[in-house]
């Protein structure tokens, strides 16, 4: 189901000014604190009424201040989870999954989805905070939504705690076919799960479109931070080692890396960090990393300090690169320079893994 | 004779327990009504409203009496409006539950308003998303909040209508069996030479309805405290 988002409205002192649109799966809205980016969630439950604009959810027009429309917020039909979770304290962990649900038909397959059966008796103050965050979104998927909306939903979690709830979130990307709009500012959950990336910064859309073509923009490196920067790669598993790796093929060749969980022929989306990258003229022979890529480069991009964004086509899949500007002499790169990507296995951490 | 009550002095104890009783049950809807527009509602007279409901705090209760005789008596056109349909307050009960009710309102008004204004609204948006109306919201969500605040409120104003004297006795006077609640009943026995044993044993059941009243309302207060924190 598609939604589209045009929106203007004042807080405090930004102007906040959003327009995207987006075709089902998981759009993750992406900027640091203050970008406005739970301004434009709240808008699209009906939190938050914006001065003017256009908000249409499938071929449900939820918000048109020109035309005088501006649908309730329990008419809506938007799951919220917050990033506070906000789970009622005077209900039982069922009442809160069922505050929301027609029936009560799927309360056991949502629950086991999520693995909060053991849990219905209990009282929000008896949660864990990573119990607490799936009760929540157990919550918003039994109330039937439209379109389901998550604001950091693991902003209070620790790393173990995310891990174990990022493959419940590729699930339901995957399986529910449910559209969410995600908020998050940690670029690993977005390169896990986003299919459409919306960059805000002060209240503006700096950039929206498919996350993999916007991971791989070396321009857009700055804004998620150039330690963070790093293309996603869509590849599939070909076989188990003994030795506990796992080879994965991708269009421009094979990556080996640290075990990953899932049967052959699992496809999977890997996030290659810039700075895991380096970059050689000649097929490196005698040395430890175990994936090298034949690659071109595309593009090279300049940053403030002393490092060079590159971005590099290996088969059909785009990498980066950052190195610094004095090796990118030495190399004499350019666009159309072939070039050799060696990356670490270890370097790729099992947060970087995804389903896809 | 039971406890070497009179028949009299019975009469007295019953009717301040249905006074108190009806005085508080119907005022409590209207109390949550206006806690909950002076909590959060934002509109003109907001401020008038906050005076209004506490004059009888400030007031003294014989003004407040007084006021009542004025407008509800058969000779007001309120008084008269109201006794064409068949409510009559003047020098009955049901005006001693009135001036007990009035006289108490402020009190319950304060300790809803208060359990409201801690409810995190947060909750109540949640909720909406959830696909609740305003109304369920309400039912499902903010009452059950402040249900310790509503029983405190409840209490208070239950005290207050046992206890409310001046305004009562300026607006339905103190006749027996209709008007004659425990105050009332304890003053015209100090009026009466040889009185003050009944007045003594009236103020001890007064003193225990108190005490039973406070306790019961803090056991159950701390119980439904503990079933809202979950």
């Amino acid at each position: 189901m598609s939604l589209s988002v045009d929106i203007r409205h004042q807080l405090g002192d930004t102007a906040l000014a959003a327009t995207f649109e987006t075709e089902g799966g998981v759009t993750a809205l992406f900027g640091r604190s203050g970008a406005g980016k739970t301004s434009v969630v709240n808008a699209v439950a009906g939190l938050l009424r914006p001065r003017e604009g256009r908000i249409v959810l499938g071929d449900r027009v939820l918000l048109d201040r020109a035309a005088g429309i501006d649908v309730a917020v329990h008419r809506r039909r938007v799951g919220y989870v917050f990033q506070d979770a906000r789970l009622f304290p005077h209900l039982s962990v069922r009442g809160n999954l069922l505050f929301g649900a027609p029936d009560d038909r799927h309360l056991g397959r949502i629950a086991d989805l999520l693995g909060i059966e053991g849990l219905l008796d209990r009282r929000p103050r008896a949660l864990s905070g990573g119990e607490k965050a799936r009760v929540a979104i157990g919550r918003a998927l039994l109330s039937d939504p439209a379109l389901l909306l998550m604001d950091e939903p693991l902003a209070s979690l620790d790393q173990a705690r995310k891990e174990e709830i990022l493959p419940y979130l590729e699930r339901l990307r995957d399986e529910a076919g449910l559209p969410i709009l995600y908020v998050s500012h940690a670029v690993e959950e977005v390169a896990r799960l986003a299919n459409t990336l919306v960059l805000l910064d002060r209240g503006q859309v700096v950039r929206a479109g498919p996350a993999e073509a916007l991971f791989a923009d070396p321009g857009l490196a700055p804004m998620l931070g150039p330690r963070a920067a790093g293309a996603l790669l869509s590849g599939q598993i070909t076989a188990h080692h003994a030795d506990g790796l796992t080879e994965v093929a991708v269009s421009g060749g094979r990556l080996i890396l640290p075990g990953v969980g899932g049967a052959e022929g699992r496809r999977l989306r890997v996030r290659i960090e810039a700075q895991d990258v380096m970059l050689s003229l000649t097929r490196p022979e005698g040395i430890s990393a175990l994936n090298i890529l034949p690659a071109r480069v595309t593009t090279l991009h300049d940053g403030q300090g002393p490092g060079v964004m590159v971005q590099l086509a290996a088969g059909k899949d785009l990498i980066l690169a950052r190195i610094t500007r004095r090796s990118a002499e030495a190399l004499a790169l350019a666009p159309g320079t072939e070039c050799y990507a060696v990356i670490k296995s270890v370097a790729v951490a099992p947060g970087d893994v995804g389903r896809s | 004779m039971i406890l070497g009550l009179g028949p009299q002095e019975w009469e007295a104890v019953r009717l301040s327990l249905r006074v108190a009783f009806w005085a508080t049950v119907l005022a409590l809807p209207l109390g949550i009504a206006v806690a909950m527009a002076l909590a959060r509602g934002r509109f003109w007279g907001r401020e008038l409203l906050n005076v209004v409901v506490h004059l009888p705090l400030v007031l003294p209760p014989v003004v407040v009496g007084y006021l009542l005789l004025l407008s509800l008596s058969p000779a007001a056109p309120l008084g008269q409006a109201l006794q064409s349909i068949g409510i009559v307050f003047a020098f009955r009960w049901t005006g001693a539950a009135l001036a007990a009710g009035v006289m108490g309102f402020p009190l319950m008004v304060r300790a809803i308003r208060l359990a409201i204004e801690a409810v995190d609204p947060r909750l109540e948006e949640a909720a909406a998303t959830l696909g609740a109306s305003r109304l369920r919201v309400f039912v499902t969500v903010t009452l059950p909040l402040i249900l310790p605040g509503v029983l405190a409120g409840a209490v208070l104003a239950f005290a207050k209508a046992m206890g409310e004297f001046g305004a009562t006795i300026t607006f339905v006077s103190n006749i027996p069996g209709e008007t004659r609640t425990l105050p009332s009943a304890i003053y015209a026995f100090l009026q009466q030479p040889g009185g003050e044993g009944a007045a003594l044993r009236l103020v001890v059941i007064s003193v225990v309805i108190a005490t039973v009243a406070l306790v019961a309302s803090e056991a159950l207060a701390r119980a439904m405290a503990r079933r809202v924190r979950g």
